[in-house]
Protein backbone atom coordinates (compact mmCIF):
# COMPACT_ATOMS: atom_id res chain seq x y z
CA UNK A 1 0.00 0.00 0.00
CA UNK A 2 2.98 2.32 0.12
CA UNK A 3 2.92 2.55 -3.61
CA UNK A 4 1.48 5.81 -4.84
CA UNK A 5 -0.60 6.20 -7.91
CA UNK A 6 0.78 8.95 -10.01
CA UNK A 7 -1.92 10.96 -11.71
CA UNK A 8 -1.33 11.66 -15.32
CA UNK A 9 -1.02 15.42 -15.44
CA UNK A 10 -3.47 16.75 -17.95
CA UNK A 11 -4.95 20.15 -18.56
CA UNK A 12 -8.55 20.65 -17.60
CA UNK A 13 -10.75 21.31 -20.59
CA UNK A 14 -12.21 24.85 -20.59
CA UNK A 15 -15.67 23.37 -20.22
CA UNK A 16 -14.83 21.99 -16.80
CA UNK A 17 -14.30 25.54 -15.54
CA UNK A 18 -17.80 26.74 -16.46
CA UNK A 19 -19.27 26.01 -12.98
CA UNK A 20 -16.43 28.00 -11.45
CA UNK A 21 -17.15 30.98 -13.68
CA UNK A 22 -20.86 30.78 -12.94
CA UNK A 23 -20.11 30.65 -9.23
CA UNK A 24 -17.76 33.63 -9.44
CA UNK A 25 -20.32 35.63 -11.44
CA UNK A 26 -23.08 34.95 -8.90
CA UNK A 27 -20.75 35.65 -5.98
CA UNK A 28 -19.72 39.01 -7.42
CA UNK A 29 -23.34 39.91 -8.14
CA UNK A 30 -24.31 39.17 -4.53
CA UNK A 31 -21.26 41.00 -3.24
CA UNK A 32 -22.17 44.03 -5.34
CA UNK A 33 -25.79 44.09 -4.19
CA UNK A 34 -25.05 43.47 -0.51
CA UNK A 35 -21.89 45.48 0.08
CA UNK A 36 -21.40 48.07 -2.63
CA UNK A 37 -24.86 49.20 -3.65
CA UNK A 38 -26.29 48.55 -0.20
CA UNK A 39 -23.72 50.62 1.69
CA UNK A 40 -25.25 53.07 4.11
CA UNK A 41 -28.73 52.07 3.07
CA UNK A 42 -31.29 50.54 5.34
CA UNK A 43 -32.42 47.21 3.93
CA UNK A 44 -35.98 48.27 4.74
CA UNK A 45 -35.66 51.43 2.66
CA UNK A 46 -38.40 51.79 0.08
CA UNK A 47 -37.66 54.33 -2.64
CA UNK A 48 -40.42 56.94 -2.79
CA UNK A 49 -42.27 57.36 -6.08
CA UNK A 50 -43.01 60.95 -4.99
CA UNK A 51 -39.51 62.31 -5.63
CA UNK A 52 -39.68 65.04 -8.28
CA UNK A 53 -43.46 65.35 -7.92
CA UNK A 54 -45.46 68.11 -6.23
CA UNK A 55 -46.16 67.45 -2.57
CA UNK A 56 -49.69 66.08 -2.10
CA UNK A 57 -52.52 68.43 -1.25
CA UNK A 58 -53.71 68.31 2.34
CA UNK A 59 -55.85 70.17 4.82
CA UNK A 60 -54.80 69.31 8.33
CA UNK A 61 -55.33 71.05 11.66
CA UNK A 62 -52.33 72.59 13.31
CA UNK A 63 -51.08 70.56 16.27
CA UNK A 64 -50.56 73.63 18.40
CA UNK A 65 -53.71 75.48 17.32
CA UNK A 66 -56.63 73.14 16.46
CA UNK A 67 -58.72 76.00 15.05
CA UNK A 68 -56.14 76.63 12.34
CA UNK A 69 -56.18 74.58 9.12
CA UNK A 70 -52.86 74.11 7.36
CA UNK A 71 -52.70 73.39 3.63
CA UNK A 72 -50.01 72.74 1.07
CA UNK A 73 -49.39 76.49 0.95
CA UNK A 74 -47.26 76.29 4.11
CA UNK A 75 -44.65 74.48 2.01
CA UNK A 76 -44.24 77.21 -0.59
CA UNK A 77 -41.70 80.02 -0.86
CA UNK A 78 -38.77 78.39 0.87
CA UNK A 79 -37.00 75.04 0.92
CA UNK A 80 -38.26 73.12 3.93
CA UNK A 81 -37.82 69.84 5.72
CA UNK A 82 -41.08 68.04 6.40
CA UNK A 83 -40.37 65.80 9.36
CA UNK A 84 -42.77 62.96 10.23
CA UNK A 85 -42.66 62.25 13.95
CA UNK A 86 -44.69 60.95 16.87
CA UNK A 87 -44.28 60.97 20.62
CA UNK A 88 -44.39 57.14 20.69
CA UNK A 89 -41.41 56.86 18.36
CA UNK A 90 -38.01 56.30 20.03
CA UNK A 91 -36.00 57.16 16.90
CA UNK A 92 -37.78 60.52 16.75
CA UNK A 93 -36.48 61.28 20.21
CA UNK A 94 -33.05 60.25 18.95
CA UNK A 95 -33.06 62.73 16.06
CA UNK A 96 -34.76 65.52 17.99
CA UNK A 97 -31.51 67.01 19.29
CA UNK A 98 -30.21 67.28 15.73
CA UNK A 99 -33.46 68.89 14.54
CA UNK A 100 -33.22 71.46 17.35
CA UNK A 101 -29.66 72.25 16.26
CA UNK A 102 -30.69 72.61 12.60
CA UNK A 103 -33.56 74.95 13.43
CA UNK A 104 -31.53 77.10 15.81
CA UNK A 105 -28.11 77.34 14.22
CA UNK A 106 -28.64 76.50 10.54
CA UNK A 107 -31.85 78.44 10.01
CA UNK A 108 -33.53 75.46 8.38
CA UNK A 109 -37.30 75.68 8.05
CA UNK A 110 -38.72 72.57 9.68
CA UNK A 111 -42.33 71.58 9.22
CA UNK A 112 -43.57 69.01 11.68
CA UNK A 113 -45.84 66.18 10.52
CA UNK A 114 -47.24 64.72 13.72
CA UNK A 115 -48.36 61.26 12.65
CA UNK A 116 -50.72 58.76 14.33
CA UNK A 117 -50.27 60.48 17.66
CA UNK A 118 -52.41 61.88 20.48
CA UNK A 119 -52.46 65.65 20.61
CA UNK A 120 -51.84 65.80 24.37
CA UNK A 121 -48.90 63.37 24.16
CA UNK A 122 -47.38 65.30 21.26
CA UNK A 123 -47.70 68.64 23.02
CA UNK A 124 -46.20 67.24 26.23
CA UNK A 125 -43.30 65.85 24.20
CA UNK A 126 -42.59 69.26 22.65
CA UNK A 127 -42.87 71.00 26.01
CA UNK A 128 -40.31 68.60 27.39
CA UNK A 129 -37.77 68.39 24.55
CA UNK A 130 -38.29 71.69 22.73
CA UNK A 131 -40.06 72.64 19.50
CA UNK A 132 -37.88 73.01 16.40
CA UNK A 133 -40.83 73.33 14.00
CA UNK A 134 -42.17 76.45 12.27
CA UNK A 135 -45.61 74.79 12.02
CA UNK A 136 -46.83 71.30 12.86
CA UNK A 137 -49.44 69.39 10.87
CA UNK A 138 -51.60 67.08 12.95
CA UNK A 139 -52.50 63.78 11.25
CA UNK A 140 -53.77 61.38 13.94
CA UNK A 141 -55.59 58.96 11.61
CA UNK A 142 -52.98 58.78 8.82
CA UNK A 143 -55.22 60.29 6.13
CA UNK A 144 -52.55 62.67 4.82
CA UNK A 145 -49.79 60.20 5.75
CA UNK A 146 -51.07 57.69 3.17
CA UNK A 147 -50.96 60.40 0.49
CA UNK A 148 -47.36 61.10 1.39
CA UNK A 149 -46.53 57.38 1.33
CA UNK A 150 -45.46 57.48 4.96
CA UNK A 151 -44.87 54.02 6.40
CA UNK A 152 -43.06 54.78 9.62
CA UNK A 153 -41.58 57.49 11.77
CA UNK A 154 -39.25 59.25 11.55
CA UNK A 155 -39.30 60.09 7.87
CA UNK A 156 -38.16 63.40 6.43
CA UNK A 157 -38.94 64.98 3.06
CA UNK A 158 -36.97 67.78 1.46
CA UNK A 159 -39.51 70.04 -0.28
CA UNK A 160 -38.30 72.87 -2.50
CA UNK A 161 -39.72 76.39 -2.65
CA UNK A 162 -42.18 75.38 -5.38
CA UNK A 163 -43.56 72.60 -3.20
CA UNK A 164 -41.87 69.77 -5.11
CA UNK A 165 -40.56 66.81 -3.13
CA UNK A 166 -36.82 66.47 -3.79
CA UNK A 167 -35.69 63.83 -1.35
CA UNK A 168 -36.94 61.42 1.28
CA UNK A 169 -34.98 60.21 4.25
CA UNK A 170 -36.30 57.16 6.09
CA UNK A 171 -35.00 56.88 9.62
CA UNK A 172 -33.52 59.41 12.03
CA UNK A 173 -31.32 62.32 10.96
CA UNK A 174 -28.03 62.71 12.77
CA UNK A 175 -25.15 65.07 12.07
CA UNK A 176 -23.58 62.71 9.55
CA UNK A 177 -26.83 62.14 7.66
CA UNK A 178 -27.38 65.88 7.67
CA UNK A 179 -23.92 66.72 6.31
CA UNK A 180 -23.65 64.00 3.68
CA UNK A 181 -27.21 63.36 2.59
CA UNK A 182 -29.55 66.26 3.28
CA UNK A 183 -27.53 69.46 3.37
CA UNK A 184 -26.23 69.11 -0.22
CA UNK A 185 -29.77 68.67 -1.53
CA UNK A 186 -31.07 71.65 0.44
CA UNK A 187 -28.22 73.81 -0.84
CA UNK A 188 -28.88 72.75 -4.42
CA UNK A 189 -32.53 73.81 -4.25
CA UNK A 190 -31.97 76.89 -2.11
CA UNK A 191 -30.11 78.40 -5.05
CA UNK A 192 -33.29 78.14 -7.10
CA UNK A 193 -35.45 80.06 -4.67
CA UNK A 194 -37.11 82.89 -6.61
CA UNK B 1 -48.58 0.68 -7.01
CA UNK B 2 -45.13 1.71 -7.96
CA UNK B 3 -43.32 3.44 -5.09
CA UNK B 4 -41.49 5.69 -7.47
CA UNK B 5 -44.76 6.97 -8.93
CA UNK B 6 -46.07 7.71 -5.43
CA UNK B 7 -42.91 9.54 -4.51
CA UNK B 8 -42.98 11.65 -7.67
CA UNK B 9 -46.65 12.42 -7.13
CA UNK B 10 -46.05 13.59 -3.56
CA UNK B 11 -43.16 15.81 -4.64
CA UNK B 12 -45.28 17.34 -7.40
CA UNK B 13 -48.09 17.95 -4.90
CA UNK B 14 -45.72 19.63 -2.44
CA UNK B 15 -44.27 21.88 -5.13
CA UNK B 16 -47.73 22.81 -6.36
CA UNK B 17 -48.69 23.70 -2.79
CA UNK B 18 -45.65 25.91 -2.38
CA UNK B 19 -46.27 27.64 -5.70
CA UNK B 20 -49.94 28.28 -4.99
CA UNK B 21 -49.48 29.33 -1.37
CA UNK B 22 -50.70 32.82 -0.60
CA UNK B 23 -49.77 34.73 2.54
CA UNK B 24 -52.06 33.40 5.26
CA UNK B 25 -54.94 35.47 6.55
CA UNK B 26 -53.98 35.97 10.15
CA UNK B 27 -56.13 38.98 10.82
CA UNK B 28 -59.86 39.07 11.40
CA UNK B 29 -61.53 41.16 8.78
CA UNK B 30 -64.86 41.43 10.53
CA UNK B 31 -64.84 45.20 10.58
CA UNK B 32 -65.09 45.21 6.79
CA UNK B 33 -68.62 44.34 5.71
CA UNK B 34 -69.87 44.32 2.16
CA UNK B 35 -73.48 44.05 1.03
CA UNK B 36 -72.32 42.30 -2.11
CA UNK B 37 -70.39 39.11 -1.28
CA UNK B 38 -68.57 39.37 -4.60
CA UNK B 39 -67.22 42.76 -3.59
CA UNK B 40 -66.15 41.28 -0.24
CA UNK B 41 -64.23 38.51 -1.98
CA UNK B 42 -62.63 41.10 -4.25
CA UNK B 43 -61.54 43.06 -1.18
CA UNK B 44 -59.99 40.01 0.48
CA UNK B 45 -58.18 39.06 -2.73
CA UNK B 46 -56.86 42.57 -3.12
CA UNK B 47 -55.44 42.92 0.39
CA UNK B 48 -53.89 39.46 0.12
CA UNK B 49 -52.08 40.54 -3.04
CA UNK B 50 -50.63 43.73 -1.60
CA UNK B 51 -47.54 43.80 0.50
CA UNK B 52 -47.37 45.44 3.90
CA UNK B 53 -44.88 48.30 3.61
CA UNK B 54 -43.77 48.03 7.23
CA UNK B 55 -43.31 44.31 7.73
CA UNK B 56 -42.56 43.54 4.08
CA UNK B 57 -42.88 39.79 4.37
CA UNK B 58 -46.57 39.90 5.07
CA UNK B 59 -49.51 40.84 2.96
CA UNK B 60 -51.77 43.69 3.92
CA UNK B 61 -54.32 41.04 4.84
CA UNK B 62 -52.03 39.22 7.26
CA UNK B 63 -50.27 42.13 8.88
CA UNK B 64 -51.05 43.49 12.33
CA UNK B 65 -48.99 46.60 11.72
CA UNK B 66 -50.84 49.81 12.34
CA UNK B 67 -50.03 51.16 8.88
CA UNK B 68 -51.44 47.97 7.34
CA UNK B 69 -54.66 48.54 9.30
CA UNK B 70 -54.83 52.11 7.99
CA UNK B 71 -54.29 50.90 4.44
CA UNK B 72 -56.98 48.20 4.78
CA UNK B 73 -59.37 50.86 5.99
CA UNK B 74 -58.44 53.16 3.11
CA UNK B 75 -58.90 50.35 0.56
CA UNK B 76 -62.26 49.46 2.13
CA UNK B 77 -63.37 53.10 1.99
CA UNK B 78 -62.40 53.35 -1.67
CA UNK B 79 -64.18 50.10 -2.51
CA UNK B 80 -67.32 51.38 -0.80
CA UNK B 81 -67.02 54.48 -2.98
CA UNK B 82 -67.16 52.15 -5.96
CA UNK B 83 -63.53 52.37 -7.07
CA UNK B 84 -62.21 49.48 -9.13
CA UNK B 85 -59.34 47.24 -8.21
CA UNK B 86 -57.11 48.95 -10.79
CA UNK B 87 -57.90 52.42 -9.42
CA UNK B 88 -56.99 51.34 -5.90
CA UNK B 89 -53.76 49.66 -7.00
CA UNK B 90 -52.80 52.77 -9.00
CA UNK B 91 -53.48 54.94 -5.94
CA UNK B 92 -51.23 52.82 -3.73
CA UNK B 93 -48.43 52.47 -6.29
CA UNK B 94 -48.40 56.26 -6.77
CA UNK B 95 -47.72 56.65 -3.05
CA UNK B 96 -45.68 53.66 -1.99
CA UNK B 97 -44.20 52.59 -5.31
CA UNK B 98 -44.33 49.19 -6.92
CA UNK B 99 -42.85 47.82 -3.74
CA UNK B 100 -46.40 47.34 -2.49
CA UNK B 101 -47.14 44.79 -5.22
CA UNK B 102 -46.15 41.20 -4.61
CA UNK B 103 -46.23 40.67 -8.38
CA UNK B 104 -44.09 43.36 -9.94
CA UNK B 105 -45.18 44.47 -13.44
CA UNK B 106 -43.07 43.28 -16.36
CA UNK B 107 -40.91 46.18 -17.52
CA UNK B 108 -37.21 46.80 -18.26
CA UNK B 109 -36.18 47.17 -14.61
CA UNK B 110 -37.96 43.97 -13.57
CA UNK B 111 -37.14 41.75 -16.54
CA UNK B 112 -34.47 39.98 -14.49
CA UNK B 113 -36.95 39.13 -11.73
CA UNK B 114 -39.43 37.69 -14.20
CA UNK B 115 -37.19 35.94 -16.70
CA UNK B 116 -34.10 35.24 -14.57
CA UNK B 117 -35.44 32.05 -12.95
CA UNK B 118 -36.79 30.80 -16.30
CA UNK B 119 -33.42 31.34 -17.95
CA UNK B 120 -31.62 29.60 -15.08
CA UNK B 121 -33.98 26.62 -15.07
CA UNK B 122 -33.82 26.43 -18.87
CA UNK B 123 -30.04 26.52 -18.94
CA UNK B 124 -29.82 23.97 -16.12
CA UNK B 125 -32.28 21.66 -17.87
CA UNK B 126 -30.45 21.96 -21.17
CA UNK B 127 -27.10 21.08 -19.54
CA UNK B 128 -28.68 18.20 -17.62
CA UNK B 129 -30.27 16.66 -20.70
CA UNK B 130 -27.12 17.16 -22.75
CA UNK B 131 -25.05 15.41 -20.09
CA UNK B 132 -27.52 12.53 -19.87
CA UNK B 133 -27.52 12.12 -23.64
CA UNK B 134 -23.77 12.15 -23.86
CA UNK B 135 -23.53 9.49 -21.14
CA UNK B 136 -25.94 7.31 -23.08
CA UNK B 137 -24.42 7.68 -26.52
CA UNK B 138 -20.70 7.59 -25.92
CA UNK B 139 -19.31 5.16 -23.39
CA UNK B 140 -16.89 6.61 -20.90
CA UNK B 141 -13.48 6.80 -22.49
CA UNK B 142 -11.07 4.41 -20.90
CA UNK B 143 -8.01 6.57 -20.93
CA UNK B 144 -5.72 4.37 -18.86
CA UNK B 145 -2.75 2.93 -20.67
CA UNK B 146 -2.22 -0.82 -20.66
CA UNK B 147 0.58 -0.34 -18.16
CA UNK B 148 -1.57 1.72 -15.81
CA UNK B 149 -4.40 -0.78 -15.97
CA UNK B 150 -2.13 -3.63 -14.98
CA UNK B 151 -0.91 -1.57 -12.04
CA UNK B 152 -4.48 -0.71 -11.03
CA UNK B 153 -5.43 -4.39 -10.90
CA UNK B 154 -2.39 -5.07 -8.78
CA UNK B 155 -3.50 -2.40 -6.34
CA UNK B 156 -7.09 -3.63 -6.31
CA UNK B 157 -6.73 -7.39 -5.89
CA UNK B 158 -10.46 -8.04 -5.68
CA UNK B 159 -11.01 -6.62 -9.13
CA UNK B 160 -10.42 -8.72 -12.17
CA UNK B 161 -9.57 -7.63 -15.66
CA UNK B 162 -12.72 -6.97 -17.67
CA UNK B 163 -14.77 -6.15 -14.56
CA UNK B 164 -15.89 -2.56 -14.20
CA UNK B 165 -14.37 -0.96 -11.15
CA UNK B 166 -16.78 0.95 -8.99
CA UNK B 167 -15.86 3.16 -6.13
CA UNK B 168 -17.74 3.29 -2.86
Amino acid sequence: MDQEISHPSQRLPARALIPLWVFLALASLLFYVLYIRGTGQDARYIPSPLIGKPAPEFALPSLTDPSQTLTRDVLLGQVSLVNVWASWCPSCREEHTELMRLARTQGIRLIGFNWKDERADALAWLARFGNPYAVILYDPDNRAGIDWGVYGAPETFVVDAQGIIRHKRVGPIDTQVWETEIKPIIERYQGQTP
Amino acid sequence: MNRCVLKTASIVLCLTGILLARPALAYTLEEFRFDDPKRGAEFRDLIAELRCVVCQNESLAGSQASVAQDLRREIYRRMQEGQTREQIIDFLVARYGEFILYDPPLKPSTVLIWLGPLVLVGAGGYLFIRTLKRKQTEPEPDDLTEEERTRLYQLLPQAEPGQKVCKG
